[in-house]
């Protein structure tokens, strides 16, 4: 095999695997838990005891 | 028994010491841009000279001033992101004074000579062995920290400390690899372009990941904290992790265009490089767009404008970085001053500015406080930064350009139009214009001190911030 060929299969599998994370990242089963994580910044202003990080 | 508050002392440790580290790294420059103008300044002290301290100045403000950010807000956010204390706190300690201890090495030992001659690893290999140490410490810390984490998920920010820390700890190692001498010289285990490229790939690297990756880490926190809303699309930062991280490790070889290295390699790098323009701005954009609905609050907060102008200085020179590496560009613009003003503009505007934002964020929240002692100075402290880099940049773009067209021209015959000392020649006056954006800058800084200092005196220390109990997510 001739580095041009590996160089073709190697993008193949590069250019697969970026679609494969956007799908992972934008399908509709993991929208909840990505909303979910981005409020992790202020999951701690709701929370009982604490009041803020100002304490 | 469980812990119920958060460990800050490491935390605010590392965060003084960032201011501190900044005003030495930055003072170290302001030096230097005065020695190219008046190059008997230190009356040719050889330890003062400009090859010696030039590694200082960059080691300085990397690893020493950034180094010391990054831990801060790493440990920060990772226990707050996490809701739980900080994992084996003893060695997350030793990481501070380690830390503190390779700096004060590289101060000691730069400006006696002792240097392995590698641009941004010039320390030699006990200093290099002690970083590894205290590398595998932070590892160790970090990682444990998000192992025994209470939430369901991990915070993006700790996915960006996460690679940072771990490539970091790799391209230490291999770039570094020595053979050792005697106690004060070693030498590389690479000879020739192989030398040149694992150089390179570690010098690029080191900014991709501990200035770019690292920073975005912080300015996904502090961000959404500062502006009170959310992330614009976390699922955007997803991607935008992935493929920064992927494609940052292949862009090394656009600093060896039209060296010994072989074509294909330089190519891909000239590839790689612009392909990256693609996830800097979706980065870019998600903290932008961030502010959406939140503008308003840039008006009266001198905080949100250095994130938001320190995003706007990123998408700046991740579009000029791609265009740089262009190799039809590249034959103009390297080895000029244009490389440094691209530096600054990355270093400067986005790095400083956003670990500037983030430490005005957390040095009050280390203390005590509301807020910093003032408001005010901070609002000072944003325009002298701002104009002390747009000042810095354009100097060096105009006198980069300048250099690269003096130094390419050529008579019919085929002489070259100008000697070298012609060219140095017509420097000066951006070389002054530069220093006064750089002292700019460096005032701005001994300001935060300042009002760092006034917050620190009023407010008390906190070792008592509570842990929420009640788990969400």
């Amino acid at each position: 095999m001739d580095s041009g060929t590996i160089s073709g299969i190697v993008t193949i599998v590069f250019v697969l695997v970026f679609i494969g994370i956007v799908w992972w990242a934008y399908s509709r089963d993991n929208k909840q838990a990505f909303e979910d994580a981005g409020r992790l910044p202020f999951e701690e202003d709701n929370a009982p005891i604490s009041k803020g990080d100002s304490k | 028994m469980e812990a119920t508050t958060y460990n800050y002392k490491v935390v605010r440790q590392f965060a003084i010491m960032t201011v501190v580290w900044g005003i030495v790294g930055m003072l170290l420059g302001v030096i230097l841009a005065s020695q190219l103008i008046w190059p008997d300044l230190t009356f040719g002290i050889e330890w003062l000279s400009y090859g010696r301290l030039r590694p200082l100045h960059t080691n300085a403000v990397i690893f020493a001033f950034g180094g010391s950010a990054m831990f801060a807000v790493s440990y920060y956010i990772v226990q707050r992101t996490c809701q739980v204390r900080l994992w084996a706190e003893k060695l997350a300690a030793f990481t501070f004074w380690g830390w503190t201890l390779v700096i004060v090495l590289a101060a000691i030992t730069l400006p006696l000579g002792y240097t392995s001659s590698k641009e941004y690893a010039e320390l030699e290999w006990p200093i290099d062995l002690l970083i590894t140490v205290v590398w595998v410490s932070y590892a160790l810390v970090f990682f444990g920290t998000i192992v025994k984490r209470k939430t369901k998920h991990i915070y993006v920010s700790n996915w960006f400390f996460g690679a940072y820390i771990l490539v970091i700890a790799i391209l230490h190692l291999v770039n570094n690899a020595e053979l050792p001498v005697t106690l004060t010289k070693s030498y590389s285990a690479y000879s020739g372009v192989q030398d040149a490229m694992v150089q390179w790939w570690y010098g690029h690297n080191a900014v991709g990941f501990f200035l770019t990756t690292a920073f975005l880490g912080m300015m996904y926190y502090f961000i959404p904290k500062q502006a009170g809303r959310p992330i614009y699309s976390y699922r955007l930062s997803v991607v935008h992790f992935w493929s920064l991280n992927f494609i940052y490790m292949w862009a090394g070889p656009h600093h060896l265009q039209y060296t010994a290295l072989p074509d294909w390699a330089q190519s891909l790098g000239m590839v790689f490089s612009l392909m990256l323009l693609a996830p800097s701005w979706g980065g870019m954009m998600n903290g932008i767009m961030t502010m959406s609905g939140a503008w308003h609050k840039l008006r009266t907060d001198p905080i949100l404008k250095f994130m938001v102008t320190a995003l706007s200085f990123y998408g700046m020179s991740t579009f000029e970085g791609p265009m740089m590496a262009i190799k039809t560009v590249n034959a103009l613009s390297h080895y000029t001053e244009w490389t440094i003003g691209h530096v600054h503009s990355g270093a400067l505007g986005w790095v400083a500015m956003i670990t500037i934002g983030s430490m005005y964020y957390l040095i009050p929240r280390l203390f005590g406080r509301e807020s910093m002692y003032s408001t005010k100075l901070i609002e000072w402290h944003f325009w002298l930064s701002t104009i002390g880099v747009v000042l810095y940049i354009a100097a060096l773009w105009i006198a980069g350009v300048a250099q690269g067209l003096m130094w390419r021209a050529a008579n019919a015959d085929g002489t070259l139009t100008y000697s070298f000392a012609q060219v140095i020649n017509t420097m000066y006056p951006f070389y002054g214009i530069r220093l006064m954006g750089g002292a700019m800058f460096f005032s701005g800084m001994l300001i935060m001190a300042w009002n760092v200092w006034q917050t620190t005196r009023q407010g008390r220390v906190v070792n008592d911030a509570p842990i929420p109990q009640a788990v969400h997510a």
